[in-house]
This record gives structure tokens, C-alpha cells and sequence, in this order.
């Protein structure tokens, strides 16, 4: 059963980083609010993993 | 004297004095219905073609107005065939297969239900309630007419009950006065306001959606017609309602639904013209007659237990869910399906109480599933909080872009019938590699044999299907009749798929209610006879 990667899976994570913020940069709260819901549906679907998915929810939750 | 709470589509049962009015003493009989809407009419047939005597009571004289529920699910219309009037609401009913989904007036997506072959029953119909409803009287009429021993009082309200220990005693109010019923069973299918359940002081319990939704149901005048065709919007920008449907019914009549929000006034809304005002947003110019309107709210609740000593509850009286979906009339008539035989066993001094208490059971199973269901429906189309709003939006959003979306939009999950899965009736499942829709707990799947159709042959009784294997052509199991059909799976790949899976033989020990009891690769007189009292709690 995969689960899951806690570690470093990102090449060039501040290269992310600054796209994450720049896909939000200029929008309103509702618009930021929409792509941050539509991504993490985008990328939920990617993983597709059930077990994966929860496991990154309960780690998501108790932040 | 009283007045009817609602009009009638069709006084199809008037009040006619009863010589029991007359007598001194409360007449005793074997069981007592209480309601004549869609579930105690069935519950009557079930009951009656059995040979037992039942007696309904309904404190109208027929029919109510408005069409209610319009869309019938395959188990439903298979159940309703077994009590002898499935076909007519099929040849009545208006089968579709192809749904569209609309975001602020952009179609998202379509989705084909894609029917599968080798069904007498599609997956759906819409079809008014009171053509189901009458359908079913007819039905309880020919039955009366052939002497099955079905008695239908009009106007006569159940204002009292009282349980004792093995009876109940009715107080019953007609227009000629009172008198009083006894009976050794009672089945309440008074509706979601169940007068029995407060008369008894029962819990109903569950969640309150804090909104509402306005029904017309139109007839289109001249030349202009939609296709058969569900449309369902989301935040439709004409704004006449958050969300809107569209969905055909016989005699050219639509079913337009606009979900119009919690704090409304209902008097103001239902006018005519304020009714006429949305319509005209969404339907421009086009012309059309008004056909029947309604407000509704709705919740999902349910009893905690369906069983009082004996008392029964079924339908809406027992669990209510929202709309979306069309689990309400549908469920209602699994919870009959379930009882009937159990009822007719007990009071045929065949089988225990205690198999009365897995009516209970199976049933709160089915409920449970059917209220998860509507319950994330409506989620999907009335979001409870910003987040998920944004959420809902945001899956709607995608799905006109990215195929993996469509599968998250919920407008209504279309009823499938409840498996047993795990519950105590439940016999071994020894079938290997059988086939998952034909597990032991599930409703038998229809198949074409012989030209004509596998459940055509099945229910009613406890039966053996046997596929290429032997086995004894009646059985008789303490007093219970088994009674064998026999197949062949050769040359009818329909029935090897839904039966045989990877296996060269199957034999299936069969409920009244088609559901499977437990099933084997062959033969084996003990294993069967275990099963049987198994599934009648006799073990
Ligand atoms: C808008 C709407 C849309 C729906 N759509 C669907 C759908 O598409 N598919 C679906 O399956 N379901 C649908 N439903 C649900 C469906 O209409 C109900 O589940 C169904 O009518 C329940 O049948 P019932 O016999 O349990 O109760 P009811 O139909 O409510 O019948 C109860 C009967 O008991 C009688 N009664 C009440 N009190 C007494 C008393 N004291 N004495 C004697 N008689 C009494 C009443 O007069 C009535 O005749 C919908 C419901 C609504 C409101």
C-alpha cells in the first residue's frame, strides 16, 4: 500500500512556491478562493490513492 | 365531521358505511393499514395476494392532486410488476436516458444513462404519482374482484391507537361517526406527518434543510416541445431560483423545480403570477398552461426502530429523505416488499416473531443508505457553508474542462435498491468468482429466459434457481415449500454474466422478495435447508 511521501518530492521547490503565489497574485479573496478549491480537486484527482488521499487530509486537518 | 386536508386527483374509493360500524363489538382483523397512499395500497396487494385479509383505512377518498414524485426506479417498477401492475406504468411512463448539466447557463456536460440490454424495466420512468398510485388501485381492485380478501375504507380516519400486548384497538372516525378496529397487526403508511408515530409517541429524528423549492409542473401550448431530456441548472442567471430542473412527464406535462432559498413567504410565492414571473425568466416567450404547483421543504429523518410489537411502520411514516434522487416512493416500496412475506410467514404460523424484527433491520439498512444519499445530493446543490459553496463551484467550474470532474457533480443520485450486505437472514455465499450484483443480500438482477424474463419467474415464494445443476423440483423445509426453477446459462450470455460469473453452475436459494438468501456452485440438501431457516429465523 503506497502512502504517503513525506519527504522532499519537489525539484526546484521555490520555483513552486513563487508560482503557487503567483497564480493567486492580483485576485480577490473569492477568486484566490476558487483556484486554491479547484486545485486541490485537480491534484486530488492526480494522487487518486483513497488512502493517500486521507492520510493527507487528517495531516492537512491537524496543522 | 371532517374535511379533506388536500384535493383529490380521483375519488376512487368513496366512503361507503361499513356493517362492522354497526356491530357492538370492535371487529377483530388479521391486519390493519393505515393509509392509502402509494405504500399501504401496495402493502394491500402484497398482503392480499398472499391470501391474507387485510383491511385499509385513509381518511380521504382517493387519489391526492399533484403529481408529488415523478421518477420510478427499476426495482420499484419490478416490485410493482410482481404485484401485478408494473406494466402499465411502463407503457404510461416517459423513459429517458440523457441528462444535461448547466453552470450559470453553460451546459457543463451531458451524461447518457446508457440503459443496459436485458431488462424488462428501464432504469428509470417518470411518471405522475397519481397514475402510479391508481395504477395500483386498479390492480387492488382486480385482485377484490378475484376474491383476494383486501377490504378499502374511504374516510375513515385513525384518530386513536392503543397496544395491547398482541393487538391494537383503532379509534376510527367516518362521516357517519365513530366505531372502533382491532387488529392483531398494524402497518402505518400515514405519510412523513405520521399521526401513528406521535400516537405512539415515536422519535423522528435527523436533519432539517433550511431550504425550499418551488414545483410547477406545465403543459407547453402550441408546437414548442423540449427534448426527454433531464436538465438540471446551477445558479441559472435569469436568478429565478439557485438552482433549476426540468424533467418531462406523460401527457406533455414538464416538471420545473426552482430551489428559491429558506425565508419565503409561500403565499406570495405560489400566486399565480409570481410563479408565471420565474417560468416567463427562464422559458421566455413561450406559452403554457399551469398543471399543479407546490412549495416543498424537506428533510432526512427517520424512525429509530420500524417495528412497535405489533405495530409496523413503512414509507415516508418511517424515513423521509429530500427529493433528489427519488429515494421517497421508491424506498417505501422495498420496505413492503420486505414485510410482506415476513407478515404472511408469521401469521401462516411458518416462521418466528423474531424474523418480523429483520424487517427493522434491513430496512433501517436501507434507509441509512438512502438518507446518505439524498443527504450529500443536497449538499451538492444547496451548499450549508461558504466553503462549500466554493468547493461545489469549483467542481462545477471543472467539469466543463477536465472529464474527472463529472463524476464529482451531484444533482441527485438516481435510486438503486439496497443490498443486505452483512445482516442476520443473510445465508453462506459459496458461489466462487460469482458474480458482486448477485451477491447474497441483493435483489435478484433481471435477465431474458426463454423469451420472457427471469424475475417474471421469481418472488413471492421461497424458490431454488438453478443454473446447469441438479437439484429436487420442490422442496419442503419444515412446512416451507422450495420450490425450483430450473435455467441454462447456455447460449444466453445475459444470464451467465449476472449469474454464473467465472463458474460452470450456480444455485440460488431465492427470498419471496427476489433477494438472494445464499447461493453455491451446486446442490447440497443440508446446506439449503440451513439457509432457509436462516433466512426466516427459524435457526
Ligand atoms: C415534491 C416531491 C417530489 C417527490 N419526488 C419523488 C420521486 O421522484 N420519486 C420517489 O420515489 N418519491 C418522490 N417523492 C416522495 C413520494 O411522494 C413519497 O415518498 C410517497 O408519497 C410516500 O408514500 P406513502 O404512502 O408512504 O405516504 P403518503 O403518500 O403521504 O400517503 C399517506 C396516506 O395516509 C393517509 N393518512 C394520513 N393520516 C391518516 C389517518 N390518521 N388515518 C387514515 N389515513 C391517514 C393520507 O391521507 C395519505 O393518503 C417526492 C415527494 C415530493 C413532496
Amino acid at each position: 500500500m503506497t502512502s504517503l511521501n513525506m519527504d522532499p518530492n519537489i525539484a526546484q521547490p521555490d520555483d513552486f512556491y513563487a508560482r503557487l503565489l503567483a497564480a493567486h497574485e492580483g485576485k480577490s479573496k473569492a477568486e484566490s478562493d476558487a483556484i486554491n478549491a479547484r486545485l486541490i480537486l485537480i491534484l486530488a484527482n492526480h494522487i487518486g490513492d483513497t488512502p493517500v488521499l486521507l492520510e493527507a487530509l487528517d495531516l492537512a486537518a491537524e496543522a | 365531521m371532517f374535511d379533506d386536508r388536500y384535493t383529490l386527483a380521483n375519488k376512487i374509493y368513496p366512503y361507503e358505511k361499513s356493517p362492522d360500524q354497526d356491530l357492538p363489538d370492535a371487529v377483530r382483523h388479521p391486519v390493519v393499514i393505515v393509509g392509502g397512499g402509494p405504500i399501504g395500497v401496495a402493502t394491500a396487494l402484497d398482503l392480499g395476494q398472499q391470501g391474507i385479509p387485510v383491511l385499509v383505512l385513509d381518511d380521504h377518498e382517493g387519489i391526492g392532486m399533484g403529481s408529488r414524485a415523478i421518477c420510478f426506479a427499476k426495482r420499484c417498477l419490478e416490485i410493482a410488476d410482481r404485484y401485478g401492475c408494473g406494466e402499465p406504468m411502463l407503457d404510461k411512463g416517459v423513459v429517458w436516458n440523457l441528462g444535461k448539466v448547466f453552470h450559470r447557463d453553460d451546459k457543463v456536460f451531458e451524461f447518457n444513462l446508457l440503459p443496459e440490454q436485458g431488462h424488462k424495466y428501464p432504469a428509470f420512468i417518470n411518471l405522475q404519482q397519481p397514475y402510479f398510485e391508481e395504477y395500483m388501485i386498479d390492480r387492488l381492485r382486480h385482485l377484490q374482484a378475484e376474491g383476494a380478501p383486501i377490504q378499502l375504507r374511504g374516510k375513515n380516519r385513525v384518530d386513536a391507537v392503543a397496544v395491547k400486548g398482541d393487538h391494537v384497538v383503532l379509534d376510527v372516525m367516518t362521516p357517519d361517526g365513530a366505531y372502533q378496529v382491532e387488529a392483531d397487526w398494524l402497518v402505518a403508511c400515514d405519510g412523513a406527518s405520521s399521526p401513528l408515530r406521535d400516537m405512539l409517541g415515536q422519535d423522528f429524528t435527523g436533519k432539517v434543510f433550511e431550504d425550499s423549492f418551488l414545483i410547477a409542473d406545465i403543459r407547453l401550448k402550441g408546437d414548442v416541445s423540449f427534448p426527454t431530456e433531464r436538465w438540471f441548472w446551477f445558479e441559472p442567471s435569469h436568478g429565478e431560483g439557485a438552482s433549476m430542473l426540468l424533467h418531462k412527464q406523460p401527457d406533455d406535462v414538464w416538471r420545473v423545480d426552482f430551489q428559491i432559498g429558506w425565508d419565503v413567504d409561500r403565499k406570495h410565492e405560489l400566486k399565480e403570477k409570481n410563479i408565471r414571473r420565474r417560468l416567463d425568466a427562464f422559458l421566455g416567450g413561450v406559452e403554457y398552461d399551469m398543471v399543479w404547483s407546490s412549495i416543498y421543504t424537506f428533510q432526512c429523518k427517520r424512525m429509530d426502530s420500524f417495528r412497535h410489537g405489533p405495530v409496523f411502520f413503512a414509507g415516508d411514516a418511517a424515513h423521509q429523505v429530500s427529493p433528489f434522487g427519488a429515494r421517497g416512493a421508491n424506498s417505501g416500496m422495498q420496505d413492503v416488499d420486505n414485510l410482506g412475506w415476513k407478515l404472511g410467514l408469521v401469521i401462516k404460523g411458518q416462521a418466528p416473531d423474531a424474523l418480523l424484527d429483520s424487517y427493522s433491520v434491513e430496512r433501517v439498512h436501507g434507509a441509512d443508505e438512502n438518507i446518505l444519499n439524498s443527504t450529500r445530493s443536497t449538499d451538492f446543490i444547496t451548499p450549508k457553508s461558504e466553503i462549500s459553496k466554493i468547493f461545489r463551484d469549483a467542481v462545477l467550474t471543472l467539469a466543463g474542462k477536465a472529464r474527472f470532474a463529472r463524476p464529482l457533480v451531484n444533482s441527485g443520485r438516481l435510486s438503486v435498491p439496497c443490498v443486505y450486505d452483512g445482516l442476520p437472514l443473510n445465508g453462506p455465499d459459496r458461489l466462487t468468482g460469482g458474480p458482486a450484483r448477485t451477491r447474497v443480500g441483493a435483489p435478484m438482477v433481471d435477465a431474458p429466459v426463454d423469451g420472457a424474463w427471469l424475475l417474471e419467474k421469481l418472488g413471492g415464494e421461497f424458490q431454488l434457481l438453478t443454473i446447469d445443476a441438479d437439484a429436487p423440483e420442490l422442496l419442503d423445509v419444515d412446512g416451507i415449500p422450495v420450490r425450483r426453477v430450473a435455467l441454462s446459462a447456455v447460449g444466453n450470455p445475459e444470464l451467465a454474466d449476472r449469474y454464473l460469473g467465472d463458474g460452470p453452475s450456480a444455485v440460488y436459494l431465492m427470498r419471496p422478495d427476489q433477494h438472494v438468501a445464499a447461493r453455491w456452485d451446486h446442490y447440497d440438501p443440508a446446506a439449503v435447508r440451513a439457509a432457509l431457516n436462516t433466512a426466516t429465523a427459524r435457526a
